[in-house]
């Protein structure tokens, strides 16, 4: 046996070191991988890489499951539509533009509007709140033919219809930051003698501005929809109506191209707006740092 | 010069949430000097500093010696968010005059956060400063008010203990010759800043008054070895009382 544990234990013995040295040059390896790709990989998920990754995505999609140009155009094909088309587009763009900074405005002034007296009059806050519930619980889209019909086909109904849309959540948020203004607050003011519409002015609106401000972001993100809902149901121009006949026209890389279009026009609003709240509101900044 | 007259408070009672927090309650602030209100948290301390200043729906009398009443003549630091966030502290330490739309004295403003060392800050919004720097803008506040009487909810319990020694030091400086009620559960602050120390104990609440007979006035040095002893005493008492 002597031998046999002799000779297992050289074995043994040279296995481990063998081991020791494929382990060491792997990790060795590894560690030179690691660092490479721990240089790149940030790359791959840095937000200018999306629409990279997106576009990545969408023509492999094309080339494997070899979809036909009608059900989804190549990126390129659509890129390609984009330029050929840009002046209907850029013309067409306008009017939908117009409609969601007309529908913006008004609909904010209309929700700071209801909340402010909601939450200045408790009897109009009781008798309120159905009408704006059951405002919201309508779906725009059966509303939007009707307000068509009311008020034709121009651009009236189109901002009616986004004001709809979006003056709801800016009423919510902000009349949620008017009820819960600090209590601390208010007795400095009780204590200070202040009056009850200095209060209201001076500590309960602007303790309510960052409530406003996600309020107003929300509405920026839906605006757009309110904006071609109502060119959807009844309209001779805007994205809403390009969008339909080119559908109905089967120029399908057009309709992707007026996508595209209505994506970056959202994500352009909802910065645009994001940025000014944050210049017009700079102490809402400091809490998060 | 200011004019601080005694306060009284006759019948004082209070419920909260189906509980007694004090009934028959009577209490006094002595003019022109400051009282410390010790006692336990949830006791009604902050309850009854904000039934002298009207805040609460409450039954009592609350007089005084003067018969001018309370009304305009108060002034409240409480212990945090007493800063409005979006009000430069500037603005902050104007605000009384803001609300009550009065002449702002910027000029006085200025010069008196210049005085507390926050001559570089007056431009920052409250979030920018530490919790020091934001007590001693709430006490240019107060003071800006120029309000014989003051009420101070554990205005120093948010600070470490170093701010919190030199902030102590500033306001009972700043604030004498004022009708002080400064409620706390620090028995040390108390003794350091307080002419009259009271205890608040019990369900319903009773007060009582301590007589420390401390030789010199406040602001006390901590190296007054019968400080530390009354300390010590102090803490017995709220022990035993809990």
């Amino acid at each position: 046996m002597a031998p046999f544990i002799v000779l297992r234990n050289l074995f043994s013995n040279r296995i481990t070191l063998l081991q020791k040295f494929l382990i060491s040059l792997w990790s060795l390896k590894l560690t030179a991988c690691k660092k490479l790709f721990l240089k790149i990989y940030p790359l791959f998920f840095h937000k200018m890489c999306i629409p990279v990754w997106f576009i990545m995505i969408w023509e492999g999609l094309i080339r494997i499951l070899q979809l036909p140009n009608y059900i989804l155009p190549s990126p390129f094909a659509v890129l390609q539509s984009l330029i050929n088309h840009a002046g209907l587009i850029t013309s067409q763009t306008l009017p939908t533009l117009a409609e969601i900074l007309f529908g913006l405005f008004f609909g904010i002034i209309l929700g700071m509007a209801i909340a402010l007296s909601m939450c200045l009059f408790r009897k109009l806050h009781a008798f309120l709140l159905p009408l704006l519930l059951a405002s919201q619980a309508l779906p725009v889209f059966a509303i939007a033919p009707l307000l068509v019909l009311w008020f034709g086909y121009g651009i009236t109904a189109k901002i009616i219809t986004t004001i709809f849309m979006l003056f709801f959540p800016i009423t919510n948020n902000f009349l949620d930051g008017l009820k819960q203004t600090p209590e601390n607050y208010l007795n400095l003011a009780k204590i200070m003698n202040s009056n009850r519409w200095q209060v209201l002015y001076q500590i309960r609106i602007p303790a309510a501005l960052p409530n406003l401000a996600s309020g107003i972001r929300l509405a920026t993100a839906m605006a757009p929809l309110g904006a071609i809902i109502g060119e959807w149901v009844g309209s001779n121009q805007g994205l809403g109506f390009l969008l339909l006949n080119t559908n109905a026209q089967m120029q399908i890389d057009l309709m992707f191209a007026v996508l595209v279009v209505i994506f970056f026009l959202g994500i352009f609003l909802y910065f645009l707006v994001d940025t000014l709240l944050n210049r017009a509101l700079p102490w809402t900044l400091l809490k998060s740092s | 010069m200011l004019k601080s007259p005694a306060v009284l408070v006759n019948n004082a009672s209070l419920y909260y949430q189906d509980k007694v927090l004090f009934d028959q309650l009577n209490f006094y602030l002595a003019a022109g000097q400051t009282t410390c209100l010790l006692g336990m948290s949830g006791i009604g301390k902050s309850r009854l500093l904000q039934l002298i200043a009207g805040l609460n729906t409450f039954s009592a009398s609350v007089s005084t010696c003067d018969q001018k009443g309370l009304a305009g003549r108060l002034a409240y630091m409480p212990q945090t968010h007493a800063l409005l966030p979006w009000l430069t502290i500037l603005d902050n330490v104007v605000l009384g005059y803001r609300l009550r739309r009065d002449n702002k004295p910027y000029t006085q403003a200025r010069e008196l956060l210049h005085q507390l060392g926050l001559g570089d800050v007056i431009n920052k919004y409250p979030e920018q400063l530490s919790g020091g720097m934001q007590q001693r803008a709430t006490l240019a506040r107060v003071l800006l008010e120029k309000r014989p009487i003051v009420l101070m909810d554990e205005p120093f319990s948010a600070l470490d203990t170093i701010t919190r020694y030199h902030l102590q030091e500033l306001t009972a400086n700043a604030l004498k010759d004022h009708t002080v009620l400064l409620v706390t559960h620090d028995p040390l602050e108390a003794l350091r800043l307080g002419h009259h120390v009271a205890i608040m104990s019990g369900e319903p609440a009773k007060i009582n008054h301590i007589n420390c007979d401390l030789a010199d006035l406040p602001p006390r040095s901590l190296n007054n070895p019968e400080l530390l002893q009354w300390q010590a005493k102090l803490l017995n008492m709220l022990q035993e009382l809990k």
